[in-house]
């Protein structure tokens, strides 16, 4: 493989060590995706950050636009259909939609990596485990073969993959989901990146192992001072790993607030349907809350907040204005540092 | 896969994956459509499909009423118009459009009445072959065992002959070999193909829940096979035998030209090329016209069988 | 993996003596008799054709004939007598065999080199202009009969350009080949040209592929490793099933070019009624398509490593 060396002889993108603001900064990103019926607009106007160390939990249906969102960052959206119309996505800084295909590539991998969902599809089902974990230290250091299976053999011990030695020639089929997610997650940490974004990494899996994953991503982001973006429909998994999180609706976020915080006080209709259908022990017998209705049809969203058809608090002012994410406060005006709210009513919410 | 895919499909998720770079949102996602009709909304918008369905009806119009396009005879030649005389092209329509052949007949003519044999070769084949290689398929593949054992077997002995020998020495034992003739040849060398198409579909649909669910619900196997499976594994059939069809009037064509096909005095474009073939060096338009007429027959039937895959397969889309 | 050969091998017996028996029937209840042909239009008396027939065994009833022949294969390789020339059918199979070898080769190579490449250049620009354009070429290349091609090149080419002979000479040259070989591979390569670029293009939209790009690898990479390694496998398998069926469908193109292989062999003994000679080249097709089958099973574990053979 002659490209090889010559990509393990490009320098690295400069280390941001100026750079003090956040780690990863999204402005104002839209997306959309142009379909035979029409434009898609998954994505409206997303804003967030992390910084090196944090855990931002991104909560969402199908749909809400946080998986698209966390492609952009990543630079594996299909273009077309899918495009960007206006937006930063700021690593270290620098705006990396503004960067070449080369300069992106080097990114991907080394400085920002990913956990896809589902491990089986997501892993090369005809190439062996410790190839496919090799592959990142030979492209992007330039290890020989040799080496490269050493450091895969390193990486799966890392992820407590019992007999790693044993198995590194292994094909992914042969590996169960929890050992297949591991895979992942080491294929994800090889080159220490800056910053993980872990798209749904437990929803494939038994409940049982979901744990283990989540505490084994948690323990090797503490010990190597990673930024982590969780994208997750699972409110029971964030909980205790996040630090912060932002709720998606439709394409924008609704609330965002430290993680504590937001399930005592939800200042969003939508967060508080959520956090009331999550079954809980006190309330056995009793019917389950479920926010009524679907989510929106992403062709036409409804005018106003994107949320106003199934709202029980919805006004007619819900149903023309869109609502802006603004600060929330407490009663008395004091500053709640983190939180935001995208509801025209967010006071009766948090205080009501 | 862009997350928005799964909000706009969410209903039609039932029954076709969403594809993963072209977000369907449809214009009403609220209703949910069957995969036939999905097909059908697909098919209406591909022009493959548009050119070749009307290029079949055409073609349909002409083997059934071949009078209606000519007034000359196919057989009936006067050899004062010898074939060295060049095609009127400007003379549209006319008998001698596309000139005369060895004997003065009309090339023109001979086109139009021999679109019927290649037709009916074709549609009978097919007929044939999918009736009978999806009922054996169908059997092998829901009934399993012992059935499928002997039928896949025998469905394998049929495979080991190459198909043009098979149809070569089978019509060599006829020495009148009418168009009839040469369709139970080339059928019975042909169902092995669609048994093995269908009995691959009804293995993977039998397997489906709602199979079971029927079952449970105690429908006998009758009802199973022909209400719950036959409907569900017909897709590749149709596919293949669309395709095989083309596939047909080629073979009808090339054993023709071998001499072992039809024969003067059946119009067919298959004699006409074998005939042609002799003068290729002082009158190609003999040669060229019927090849024409059968490559476009031929690419009609591919062209719709593709059509048709691509909409009943929501992978390719 | 051993215990699936030996499975294999046990199923492939029925189908061997199944199709050479069906073959037998289909050749033996041909009207006409080979012998009296020898004769021409005067004709021998009635006692000399009796006299070859019980020669060659043909005065036997059928199902002893079968027996006789087959045993004959299996215990010393004897494949039987053509009878016009009373030579061993594995002498004269012996001289057209490597003819009909020469041209497939070449026919082999054309389809895996254009019908690949094209496939790739179609799969790698999906729904665009040069993927539309190869899918015209191939539906065009399919839908011409084989007869209809062979004449087109040999119209253009020989009799319009003057580039080569029409008829390949009696030394069977490389370079005389290259158009029969181009009229026999045209249909394959435009199938493997298509399967190529829907498995391409399929597997294009897979998760693995995401995950490559994802890790920060260079297109090539992506392409030629992951995706390549992926869409390999069906086109890997149809070419290995084409082997055979280049073989044996070479009847049509020999004839066009006048080639003296195997096809022509074949063609020959059906009108002319030599039983033994078709028998016995069909018996060598068909081991040569079951031999191919299982290697092309076999391979396919290989490739693709979620196969599991039990």
């Amino acid at each position: 493989m002659s490209t090889l060396n010559k990509t393990a002889t490009v320098p690295a993108p400069r280390e941001g060590a100026g750079h003090t603001g956040p780690l990863l900064e999204v402005k104002d990103l839209h997306v959309e995706f142009h379909t035979r019926d029409g434009v898609a607009k998954a994505v409206n106007g997303v804003n967030y950050s992390v910084n090196a160390g944090e855990t931002l939990a991104v909560l969402g249906e199908s749909g809400s636009g946080k998986s698209v969102t966390a492609q952009a960052i990543m630079g594996i959206l299909d273009m077309p259909p899918g495009r960007i119309p206006k937006g930063e996505i700021l690593f270290r800084g620098e705006d990396m939609l503004k960067m070449s295909d080369e300069e992106r590539r080097k990114i991907r991998g080394r400085k920002i990596a990913m956990i896809f969902q589902d491990a089986l599809s997501s892993l090369n089902p005809v190439l062996s485990v410790g190839y496919q974990l090799g592959e990142m230290f030979r492209v992007h250091q330039g290890l020989s073969k040799k080496d490269a299976t050493r450091k895969a053999i390193e990486l799966m011990d890392k992820v407590k993959i019992p007999a790693a030695k044993a198995r590194v020639s292994d094909y992914p089929h042969q590996f169960s989901g929890g050992m297949r997610q591991r895979i992942m997650i080491a294929m994800a940490l090889a080159l220490e990146p800056d910053l993980i974004i872990a798209d749904e990494p437990t929803t494939a899996l038994d409940v049982t192992v979901q744990a283990q994953v989540m505490d084994l991503l948690a323990e090797l982001q503490r010990e190597y001072n990673m930024g982590l973006i969780l994208i997750t429909h699972d409110l029971g998994v964030v909980a205790d790993v996040a630090d912060k999180i932002a709720v998606m609706y439709a394409g924008r976020i609704v609330e965002q607030a430290p993680v504590h915080e937001l399930y005592a006080r939800p200042a969003h209709p939508y967060t508080r349907g959520l956090l009331d259908s999550i079954p809980r022990l006190d309330q056995k017998g009793q019917e389950l809350y479920a926010i009524k209705g679907l989510p929106p049809n992403l062709l036409k969203v409804p005018t106003g907040c994107a949320f106003n058809p199934r709202c029980p608090k919805a006004t007619d002012l819900c149903r023309t204005e869109i609502p802006a994410l603004v600060p929330v406060t407490e009663q008395d005006g004091a500053d709640l540092p983190g939180r935001k709210s995208a509801c025209h009513f967010w006071k009766e919410t948090i205080h009501g | 896969m862009p997350d928005v895919t799964k909000t706009a499909t969410a209903v039609e998720d039932a029954v076709a994956p969403p594809s993963a770079t072209e977000p369907k949102g449809r214009h009403k996602p609220e209703k949910a459509r069957s995969l036939w009709g999905d097909a059908w909304a697909d098919l209406r918008r591909n022009p493959y499909f548009l050119v070749s369905s009307v290029l079949i009806a055409f073609l349909l119009l002409v083997s059934a009423w071949p009078s209606l396009f000519t007034s000359a005879s196919p057989t009936t030649g006067d050899l004062v118009k010898h074939f060295l005389g060049k095609p009127e092209l400007g003379n549209i329509g006319s008998e001698g459009w596309f000139g005369y052949d060895q004997q003065g007949r009309s090339v023109y003519a001979r086109l139009i009445y021999g679109t019927r044999a290649s037709i009916i070769v074709g549609v009978c084949v097919t007929a044939i072959v999918t009736i009978v290689g999806g009922l054996m398929g169908m059997i092998a593949g829901y009934f399993g065992g012992a059935w499928d054992a002997i039928l896949s077997r025998i469905t394998d002995i049929f495979f080991g002959i190459p198909f043009l020998l098979g149809a070569m020495v089978v019509l060599q034992a006829f020495t009148e070999r009418t168009v009839w003739v040469v369709v139970g040849a080339l059928a019975f060398l042909g169902w092995t193909q669609m048994a093995r198409v269908m009995r691959g579909a009804v293995i993977t649909v039998k397997q489906a829940d709602y199979v079971h669910a029927a079952k449970a619900l105690g429908a006998g196997t009758t009802r199973i096979l022909f209400r719950h499976i036959l409907p569900n594994a017909m897709a590749p059939l149709i596919v293949v035998a669309t395709i095989a069809l083309g596939g047909y009037i080629s073979a009808e064509a090339t054993l023709s030209y071998l001499g072992l096909g039809l024969a003067s005095p059946t119009v067919s474009w298959g004699v006409d090329i074998s005939t042609a073939v002799d003068q290729i060096r002082v009158a190609p338009h003999v040669l060229l016209w019927p090849s024409i007429m059968l490559s476009l027959t031929v690419l009609a039937f591919i062209m719709l069988g593709e059509a048709v895959r691509n909409a009943l397969d929501p992978k390719l889309r | 993996m051993g215990r699936y050969v030996a499975r294999r091998l046990l199923q492939m017996i029925p189908v061997f003596f199944g199709t050479t028996l069906l073959i037998f029937l289909m050749v033996y209840s041909l009207p006409g008799d080979p012998v009296a042909g020898l004769f021409g239009d005067k004709g021998a008396s009635p006692a000399t054709i009796e006299a070859i027939k019980h020669k060659l065994g043909l005065d036997q009833p059928l199902w002893k004939q079968y027996w006789d022949y087959m045993s004959g294969i299996i215990l010393h390789f004897d494949f039987g007598t053509q009878i016009r020339n009373d030579r061993p059918v594995t002498e004269v199979l012996g001289d057209a065999f490597p003819v009909t070898l020469q041209l497939a080769t070449l026919a082999f190579a054309f389809e895996l080199i254009f019908g690949i490449g094209l496939g790739i250049i179609a799969g790698l620009r999906a729904g665009r202009l040069a993927d539309n354009s190869i899918l015209i070429f191939t539906l065009l290349i399919i839908s011409i009969p084989v007869f209809v091609l062979g004449y087109i090149i040999k119209m253009v080419f020989a009799f319009n350009l003057g580039w080569i002979q029409p008829n390949v000479s009696n030394d069977q040259l490389w370079s005389e080949m290259i158009a029969p070989a181009v009229v026999l591979g045209g249909l394959s390569l435009a199938y493997v040209a298509r399967l190529t670029r829907t498995t391409m293009a399929e597997n294009l939209r897979a998760d693995y592929m995401r995950t490559a790009i994802a890790k920060g690898l260079p297109r090539r990479r992506v392409i030629g490793v992951h995706l390549m390694r992926n869409s390999m496998i069906p086109v890997v398998t149809f070419l290995g099933t084409d082997i055979g069926a280049l073989m044996g469908g070479a009847i049509v193109t020999e004839r066009i070019f006048n080639v003296k292989g195997v096809g022509g062999l074949i063609a020959e003994s059906i009108t002319r009624r030599e039983g033994t000679t078709l028998v016995g080249l069909v018996t060598i097709l068909v081991i040569v398509y079951l031999v191919t089958s299982l290697l092309i099973d076999l391979l396919y574990a290989v490739l693709d490593p979620r196969i599991r053979y039990a």
